[in-house]
């Protein structure tokens, strides 16, 4: 009986394994981090309790295609801001926007800021992330690096917020002094991207405090995505006719990542499709988590 | 009921209401307080695990002064009184944090870069004191309370049970629905005004009942 109960545990210990191979696991200060194999892809996985949440993919084949719709979105910025000379990137995951920002602007400066040094190595060891005079990663909490930033007078011409993993926010990188913050570091033609959420009431609230801030700004959303990022500039926005035209230009640039911008502008829409009648997020009040679960 | 015993005239069981009442509310504001910390801190320090390994260690240090100092305290002619008067003084010492907790953060935070160290700095200056002050409602009320020696350990229990309680209650509430409806600020207002207007009640519960 207990032979047939451990040959039991073993079996089901034995499928997933069959499905995917596990390469890495550690209990980080934040998280568990996994990384794994399956079908030709490697990626890496947080919190894999409730469901395998994929982080980030590499194609081992194909290493430059980027895997995730959400992270091809993310540079739907360079549409409005198609050169920028200082990019600053928040949440590293397995290294693939800044690499790939860092193949596609040799000269540009960026700094991507990580909350959790174990995500850094994991990048370094299995996601070939390289850093380089021009490519550093500091490891901190995103608000305390921007407050740092201002006071030293920084600006950056592109900020990417990849901070939101799905199952926490970090609620004090969600309030509209936080954007504001993000703003001013903004440079005079500067644009921020945000990968955010696309369900319950925190879209309403989130979009009304974006609202706030930045003026209007751009919706984008892929059908086959589940999250959308948010577009906005310093100084307002481009019109229809510039933006398609820059995605046009940037056709051949971003192939090799998978990426083709001439889809992109139908989808990036400037309707206020959510409820303007709730409640700004701020440093004050920032329930984020508490009304993600609220529809 | 000897007449040098803290209650004054009092009825006993008006004078045990009234201490286990306050008490109860002390336990709820210091853990109230605790937490809206975090979220205080969070814009300047980041929301890691330092962060709260700050605001606890000074919570505790602080209580565990107020504690020392309250039991001392206790010692000279103990009663309703100046048992108010810790509240009132918490309600007023809680009002810089509340005022003040971001020209005090921006202060530290051009000084320190390190965020642990900033974010224990900030701790100190923002909770230390109303804390410090709160935890010396424990013993104090603890000694209203003893009538003899031998009901000490009961009567501590009593009151441990009552103030803990009260921090149980004062966690969940917080965390759950008060920063859900108000603003952190609002929050702390309210538990500053609760404070004073204990105290007040303690103090006029006093005076009114002289000999």
């Amino acid at each position: 009986m207990m032979r047939l109960w451990v040959l039991l545990v073993l079996l089901v210990l034995a499928i997933p394994s069959l499905q995917a191979k596990e390469i890495h696991r550690e209990k980080s200060l934040y998280r568990n981090i996994v990384v794994k194999e399956a079908d030709g892809r490697r990626c890496l996985l947080f919190s894999v309790q409730r469901g395998d949440r994929h982080q980030t993919c590499m194609d081992l084949q194909d290493p430059k295609r980027l895997v995730f719709p959400y992270v091809r979105m993310s540079f739907g910025g360079l549409l409005l801001n198609p050169n920028p000379a200082r990019v600053l990137v928040i949440g590293l995951g397995g290294g693939s926007i800044p690499t790939a920002l860092s193949e596609l602007f040799p000269a540009a400066m960026i700094d991507v800021v990580e909350i959790d040094e174990a995500v850094v190595r994991v990048a370094r060891q299995y996601f070939n992330f390289t850093e380089s005079a021009h490519l550093k990663v500091k490891v901190s909490d995103a608000r305390v690096f921007i407050k740092r930033a201002l006071l030293l007078d920084r600006t950056y011409d592109l900020i990417i917020l990849d901070a939101f993993t799905g199952d926490y926010i970090p609620e004090h990188l969600m309030t509209q002094e936080f954007l504001q913050e993000s703003h001013d570091l903004l440079s005079e033609d500067g644009v921020l991207v945000a990968n955010t959420f696309s369900t319950s009431v925190l879209y309403d609230h989130e979009s009304e405090t974006y609202q706030s801030v930045f003026g209007d700004y751009l919706n984008f959303k892929l059908p086959i995505s589940g999250n959308r990022v948010i577009i906005a500039g310093r100084q307002g926005l481009p019109s229809d006719f510039v933006i398609k035209s820059q995605a046009s230009r940037l056709v051949e640039s971003l192939r090799p990542y998978g990426i083709d911008p001439r889809t992109y502008p139908a989808n990036m829409s400037r309707e206020k499709d959510w409820d303007r009648t709730r409640r700004l997020l701020t440093d004050q009040y920032a329930p984020a988590n508490l009304l993600r679960g609220e529809d | 009921m000897s007449s040098n015993h803290p209650s004054n005239n009092l009825p006993p069981l008006i004078f045990n209401l009234i201490v286990l009442c306050l008490a109860f509310t002390s336990g709820f504001i210091i853990m109230a307080i605790e937490l809206l910390g975090g979220r205080i801190l969070a814009p300047y320090f980041g929301s890691s695990i330092y962060v709260w390994g700050s605001i606890i260690t000074i919570f505790m240090l602080s209580l565990s002064i107020g504690y020392l100092s309250g039991g001392r305290l206790s010692i000279n002619n103990p009663h309703l009184g100046r048992y108010g008067v810790f509240f009132l003084a918490a309600a007023i010492t809680l009002l810089p944090t509340i005022i003040w907790s971001n020209n005090i953060m921006d202060w530290v935070f051009v000084r320190l870069e390190d965020p642990r160290y900033g974010s224990l700095v900030a701790s100190t200056l923002l909770f230390f004191i109303p804390t410090a002050i709160l935890g010396m409602i424990a013993p104090y009320s603890v000694r209203l309370l003893v009538a003899h020696a031998a009901h000490a350990g009961q009567i501590a229990g009593r009151l441990y049970f009552i103030s803990t309680l009260g921090s149980a209650l004062g966690t969940l509430a917080t965390s759950f629905y008060l920063v859900l409806w108000f603003e952190v600020d609002a929050i702390l207002m309210t538990m500053s005004a609760v404070l004073a207007a204990g105290g007040v009640s303690a103090m006029l519960a006093y005076w009114s009942h002289r000999t």
